[in-house]
C-alpha cells in the first residue's frame, strides 16, 4: 500500500493552519499543524514530514530561521515558505538556504495543487532513486568475491584503491580465477557505476569481427550489415569496457586500440564520422604480457598504456584456506538456483578438495559442486560425487601442451607425486616422466 | 452510511424550476430525501472589504449553527464570490467528515470567464459542486479518477470533465452497492 505523504503546516494564524489543514486532508495527504517555529522544530525531532510549509513571519523565530534549522537536521527536506508580504530579498534569502519554493499568501487553489504535486513527485524521484542505488550497489559490490586468505584480501584492497580513479587496469591471472568479477567490482564500486560495464571477450571473435564490434559499423559497410551498428566502445561511453583475453588480439587491432585510447575517438567500419566516447578500459589476460612484449608479440606503447595499474589474482591452489568459503558459496548458490534444500559436505571430500590443484581454479571447483549437487544424494556431498577420480578436463587449457602439463600434474598429486606409480598410470617409462616435469617445470606442493 | 435525509438551504434565486431538479440530483446521487429550504442572511457581515469576498469560513460555521429538521447533513447555496484565508477564491468548502457544507455558483457560470453563458452547463456545474463537498462530509477525499465527482477542481474546465456521480470506489466508501 502506497504511503502517504505527510505534510506539516507552521503558521501562527490559525484560520490559515485549519484552512491548509483541510484542504490537503481532502486531497489525501497526511497533516500536521504547529502555531510557531519551536513546536515545529519538537515535532520534527520525533516525527519525519514529507513536505514543510512555514510562514516567513512568525512570533519568535521566524521562518527563514527555522528553514536554516530544518535544513541542518535534513539536508533533503521540502520547506515551502509562505508569506503575505512578498519581497525580492526575502525570497532570494529562502531560496538560497535552500527552500523548495516561495511563495505568496493567499494561494490560487491550481497552484497550490501544482505546487505539492511537484514537490511529491520529488519526494517519490529521490525516494526512487535512493532505492536503485542501492539496488546497483547490491548487485555487484566486492562481497561478491569471496575469500578471506591475505591473497584475495591483498586483491580486495587493490581493487578498493583503484575503482575511484579513471586509470586503465589490467588483471592477470589464471583462467578461472575471477578476472571478470574484478573487473565487474572495480566498476561497480567507480564513479561510473551507474553507467554500463560493457564486455568484450577479444579471443571469441576473429578480427574482422572484433573490430566491427568494437567500433560499430554503419549499413552496407559490408556483406550483412544491414543496419547501422553502434560499436562496444561507443555503448560504454561513460561507463567501463571491459576487454577479456587481451593478448589474443592482432597486431593490426592492437594499434586500431592504442589510438582509441589515447584520442577516445574513432569511426564506425564503413562511416567517415568521428565519434567520441567517454570510457575507461579494463583489460584481462592470462597470458604474461610482459614477456609478449619482450618477444614483439605484443606493442609495448599499448602495453604501457594499459597496464596504469595491474592486478594478479593469484590461483586458487595458492590461497586454499578460500575453498571451504567458496564451497560454502557455491552449494549456497546452486541449492537455490536448483530449488533444492541446503546440503554440507563431507569431511573427507573436502579434505580431498583442498589437495587438489584446481588447474582450472574457481570456475573448476564451481562446476565440480554443481556436478556434485546434481549427481548427489541431496544431503552431504560425498567424495565420490566429486569428479576428481576420474579425469577432469580442464576448460581452460589453450594448448594439447597446456592439457599435457595439467593432466601430468593431475596425476602426480593423485599419487603424492610418488614417480613411478605416476608413470605407471599414465603409461609412460619413469625417465620419459621426468623429461616431461622438467619440461613443464612441475612442482610439488611444499 | 446513508444519511436520513440531506438539507439544500439557498440563499438566494436559483432559477424557478433548478431547485426541484438539485433535489432529484442529489437525492439520487445519495440514495436519500432531500428537502429545499430558503433562508435570508445578512451577507455583509462575512464581507471582506480588503479582497472584496465572502469569507468561507466564517459562512461555513453560520451555516453549520443552523439546525433544520432532520439529523441529516445542509448544505447552503449562495451567489457569492467565496474565498478562505489561504486561497484566492473557492468553488464551496465543507466539514471533512462533518455536518456542514456550503458551495457558491458566483464562479461556476461562464460569463466571468468571457464565455457565452450557458445555463445548462451552469447548473451542471453547481450540482456536481454540491455533490462533491457533501461528499466531504461524509467524509470522502479527493478521488483521482478523472470522471468522479469527488475529483478536485480548480478550474471549472476540470468540474465539466468530471460526473454527477460517484466511482465505484467512492460509492464503496458510502456504502452504497
Amino acid at each position: 500500500m502506497e504511503k502517504k505523504i505527510s505534510i506539516l503546516v507552521v503558521d501562527d494564524e490559525e484560520s490559515v493552519r485549519d484552512s491548509l489543514n483541510l484542504w490537503f486532508t481532502e486531497d489525501g495527504y497526511r497533516v500536521a499543524c504547529a502555531e510557531d517555529a519551536k513546536k515545529a522544530l519538537s515535532m520534527l525531532e520525533s516525527e519525519t514530514y514529507n513536505i514543510i510549509l512555514a510562514d516567513l513571519k512568525m512570533p519568535g523565530m521566524d521562518g527563514l530561521e527555522m528553514l536554516r534549522r530544518i535544513k541542518a537536521l535534513d539536508k533533503d527536506s521540502i520547506v515551502i515558505v509562505m508569506t503575505a508580504f512578498a519581497s525580492v530579498d526575502t525570497a532570494v534569502k529562502a531560496l538560497k538556504d535552500g527552500a523548495y519554493d516561495y511563495v505568496t499568501k493567499p494561494f490560487d487553489p491550481d497552484d497550490l495543487s501544482h505546487l505539492i504535486r511537484n514537490a511529491t513527485m520529488q519526494i517519490s524521484l529521490s525516494q526512487e532513486n535512493e532505492i536503485l542505488k542501492k539496488r546497483v550497489d547490491s548487485l555487484a559490490s566486492v562481497e561478491d568475491l569471496i575469500g578471506k586468505s591475505e591473497a584475495i584480501r591483498k586483491v580486495l584492497r587493490e581493487v578498493e584503491s583503484v575503482a575511484p580513479t579513471n586509470s586503465s587496469v589490467i588483471i592477470t591471472g589464471e583462467s578461472g580465477t575471477g578476472k571478470e568479477l574484478i573487473a565487474r567490482a572495480i566498476h561497480a564500486n567507480s564513479l561510473r557505476k551507474f553507467y554500463p560495464l560493457v564486455s568484450v571477450h577479444c579471443g571469441a571473435l576473429t578480427e574482422s569481427l572484433l573490430e566491427s564490434e568494437l567500433f560499430g559499423h554503419e549499413k552496407g559497410a559490408f556483406t550483412g550489415a544491414l543496419y547501422n551498428r553502434k560499436g562496444r566502445f561507443e555503448m560504454a561511453d561513460c561507463g567501463t569496457i571491459f576487454l577479456d583475453e587481451i593478448a589474443t588480439i592482432s597486431t593490426k587491432m592492437q594499434i586500431e586500440l592504442l589510438r582509441v585510447l589515447e584520442t577516445k575517438q574513432f569511426i564506425r567500419v564503413g562511416g567517415n564520422k568521428e565519434i567520441t566516447s567517454d570510457f575507461r578500459v579494463i583489460c584481462a589476460t592470462n597470458r604474461d604480457l610482459k614477456s609478449m612484449v619482450e618477444k614483439g608479440a605484443f606493442r609495448e606503447d599499448l602495453y604501457y598504456r594499459l597496464n596504469v595499474m595491474n592486478i594478479h589474482i593469484p590461483p586458487l591452489r595458492e590461497r586454499t584456506e578460500d575453498i571451504p568459503l567458496l564451497v560454502d558459496y557455491f552449494i549456497r548458490k546452486y541449492c537455490t538456483s536448483m530449488n533444492k534444500p541446503l546440503i554440507t559436505i563431507e569431511t573427507a571430500a573436502l579434505k580431498r578438495l583442498l589437495d587438489y590443484p584446481f588447474p582450472g581454479n574457481i570456475r573448476e571447483l564451481e562446476n565440480m559442486i554443481e556436478r556434485s549437487i546434481v549427481v548427489g544424494n541431496g544431503k552431504k556431498i560425498l567424495l565420490r560425487d566429486l569428479p576428481l577420480g576420474k579425469e577432469v578436463i580442464d576448460s581452460s587449457v589453450e594448448s594439447l601442451d597446456d592439457f599435457e602439463k595439467a593432466f601430468i600434474l593431475q596425476i602426480l598429486n593423485k599419487y603424492s607425486w610418488n614417480i613411478s606409480r605416476t608413470a605407471q598410470a599414465l603409461k609412460v617409462d619413469r625417465v620419459t616422466l621426468y623429461n616431461k616435469i622438467r619440461k613443464y617445470g612441475l612442482k610439488g606442493a611444499e | 452510511m446513508n444519511p436520513s435525509s440531506i438539507t439544500i438551504i439557498s440563499f438566494g434565486h436559483f432559477g424557478k424550476n433548478f431547485p426541484d431538479k438539485l433535489a432529484d440530483a442529489v437525492g439520487s446521487a445519495f440514495h436519500c430525501s432531500v428537502h429545499l429550504k430558503e433562508a435570508h442572511l445578512d451577507l455583509s457581515e462575512f464581507y471582506d472589504a480588503g479582497r472584496r469576498q465572502y469569507n468561507g469560513d466564517k459562512l461555513l460555521r453560520e451555516v453549520d449553527s443552523m439546525k433544520p429538521e432532520g439529523s441529516g447533513k445542509i448544505i447552503g447555496l449562495f451567489n457569492v464570490d467565496l474565498f478562505i484565508p489561504i486561497l484566492t477564491f473557492i468553488y464551496g468548502q465543507a466539514q471533512l467528515g462533518g455536518r456542514s457544507a456550503i458551495a457558491s455558483f458566483y464562479r461556476l457560470s461562464n460569463e466571468r470567464y468571457g464565455m457565452a453563458a450557458d445555463d445548462q452547463k451552469l447548473r451542471e456545474r453547481l450540482i456536481k459542486e454540491i455533490i462533491h463537498e457533501l461528499g466531504h462530509t461524509f467524509g470522502l477525499i479527493h478521488c483521482t479518477i478523472s470522471t468522479c465527482v469527488m475529483r478536485s477542481s480548480t478550474y471549472v474546465e476540470d468540474i465539466d470533465q468530471k460526473e454527477a456521480r460517484f466511482c465505484n470506489d467512492c460509492r464503496a466508501l458510502l456504502g452504497m452497492k
